[in-house]
């Protein structure tokens, strides 16, 4: 297949960026979204030309480090996907491709498609964990957990920390990330113990790191690799109220 | 105050608006009525709600409600939009989330205006206009309703600022009660269809009156 693309490049963060326009061709349709920009990559580097810098790891959608913004989509329009694991067959061949990073002020431009999102990291860091030692797992029937206690933070904790939520946030919330985060920890008796305190200091970095707020546009959801449910932003504004009006111990 | 408390404020008073709305929707039924009943009993309606202190304290809080909602979400949308200053070069916003529910702020502002035009239409004339009296001696606002909307421009107006509404509180009161935390594995679904029973038989009720009474009562 053959794709003309729009790529931003922008050598560093405190240089301006623009759009630019290349040609990829012998791109086969079961290529990842990254390997044609892998294809793409070694004709720049064969031509000498710096090759375009975009994020990656896992590329099996499980660890949340690859992410691009792809004509006007978090990870395509492929719903329940990251971008390492969009394939080009979901494209027509000779279609105009706009590839952008993930815009945010929080997350400030590294290079090219590479954004810092180590505010989410931040975030998790002013409370995100539980600080008892849990040491081993415990001897099952020594904690009863609810089914769908279970099932929830289950889903919740299935936030793989991509930012696909506060690149399609119309206000670039972090809420859904954030909801993820506290929902999973609070509904399990091993993170009640410290709900309040990490509501509240979770909370208090997202505003800090200058995220926007929420309107509840749903546009997170939808967007989400892990189909992250907007009932877990419901429960981190329930659990903000109740640490709001009341006492802490 | 953080984005959280000042949704939290937006909920509250967004929320003491709709009670507000189906208060003065209930009080303006009688316009339907057949003549004379309701003229006159409009128009009792309307001197009974004067003078109750009830209803003076009522109106105080709407009054902050309408001030507090509107200067709060001026500041949630400036620092909503200072969130992202790169914008997209292309984006389809349309594929992941609803207009109404992107465009609370250009729905709010067109109510805002609505309501001065229908405070000055409504409330101002009963309070300072010239307005005559009815067969029982009361102030007639509702001669005051029916001349107002003998005009095409004036009705259809309406009509499209409670479709407005509408859309506002379609996206206004699931937001809100996600705002306040509520969420139900059984009944959310329920919660969600009373929410746009609600947002459509509001609206659409303040729309039926002026089309009623531009057609009746021409
Ligand atoms: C009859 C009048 C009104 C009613 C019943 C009403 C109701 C509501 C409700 C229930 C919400 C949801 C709150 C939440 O998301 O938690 C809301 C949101 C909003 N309202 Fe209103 N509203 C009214 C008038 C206005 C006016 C006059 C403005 C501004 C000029 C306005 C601007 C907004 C904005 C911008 C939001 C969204 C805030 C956000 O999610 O970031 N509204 N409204
Ligand atoms: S590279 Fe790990 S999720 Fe895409």
């Amino acid at each position: 297949m053959r794709f003309h693309l729009k790529i931003w490049r922008q050598a560093g963060p405190d240089v301006a960026g623009r759009m630019v326009d290349y040609d990829v061709e012998n791109v086969p349709g079961e290529a990842s979204f990254l390997e044609m920009l892998d294809v793409l990559n070694e004709t720049l580097v064969a031509r000498d030309e710096p090759a375009i810098a975009f994020d990656h790891d896992c590329r099996e959608g499980i660890c949340g480090t690859c992410g691009v913004m792809i004509n006007g989509r978090a990870h395509g329009s492929l719903r329940g996907v990251t971008t390492c694991q969009l394939h080009m067959r979901s494209f027509a061949d000779g279609d105009t491709i706009w590839i952008e990073p993930w815009r945010a002020d929080a997350f400030p431009v590294v290079c090219d498609l590479v954004v810092d999102r180590s505010a989410l990291d931040r975030i998790v860091q002013a409370g995100g964990y539980t600080s008892v030692h849990t040491g081993t797992a415990p001897e099952a029937n020594s904690i009863p957990v609810p089914r769908h206690a279970a099932e929830r933070a289950f889903d919740a904790a299935a936030c793989i920390g991509c930012g696909a939520c506060v690149a399609t946030c119309k206000n670039a919330s972090a809420m859904l990330f954030v909801a993820a985060k506290v929902s999973h920890l609070a509904l399990l008796p091993q993170g009640r113990v410290e709900a309040r305190d990490r509501v509240r200091t979770m909370i208090a970095r997202m505003e800090q790191e200058g995220f926007g707020g929420c309107s509840n546009t749903a546009a997170c959801s939808a967007e989400c690799p892990r189909d992250i449910s907007m009932e877990h932003i419901a429960r981190l504004n329930w659990e903000s109220i109740k640490a709001r009006i009341t006492s802490g111990s | 105050m953080d984005t959280i408390a000042q949704k939290i404020l937006m909920a509250l008073t967004g929320l003491f608006l709709c009670l507000f709305l189906v208060v003065h929707l209930v009080g303006n039924l009688p316009l339907l009525m057949p003549l004379p009943a309701a003229q006159l009993r409009f128009n009792a309606y309307s001197e009974a709600l004067s003078h109750n202190p009830l209803i003076r304290l009522a109106s105080l809080v709407t009054l902050a409600s309408v001030l507090v909602h509107t200067l709060v979400s001026l500041v949630l949308t400036r620092r909503n939009r200072s969130a992202r200053s790169v914008r997209y070069a292309v984006a389809r916003p349309a594929e992941t989330s609803p207009w109404y529910a992107r465009r609370m702020g250009l729905l709010g502002t067109i109510l805002l205006l609505f309501l001065l035009v229908h405070m000055r239409t409504f409330w101002w004339e009963y309070k300072f206009g010239e307005v005559g009296v009815d067969a029982a001696g009361r102030r007639d606002l509702y001669g005051v309703v029916v001349a107002a909307f003998q005009a095409e421009w004036y009705t259809a107006l309406y009509v499209l600022c409670m479709g407005a509404l509408g859309y506002h509180l379609l996206h206004g009161v699931a937001s809100a009660s996600r705002t306040l935390g509520l969420h139900h594995r059984r009944y959310g679904r329920w919660l969600e269809g009373l929410g746009i029973t609600f947002a459509v038989g509001v609206s659409a009720g303040f729309a039926v009156l002026p089309v009623f009474v531009y057609i009746m009562r021409g």
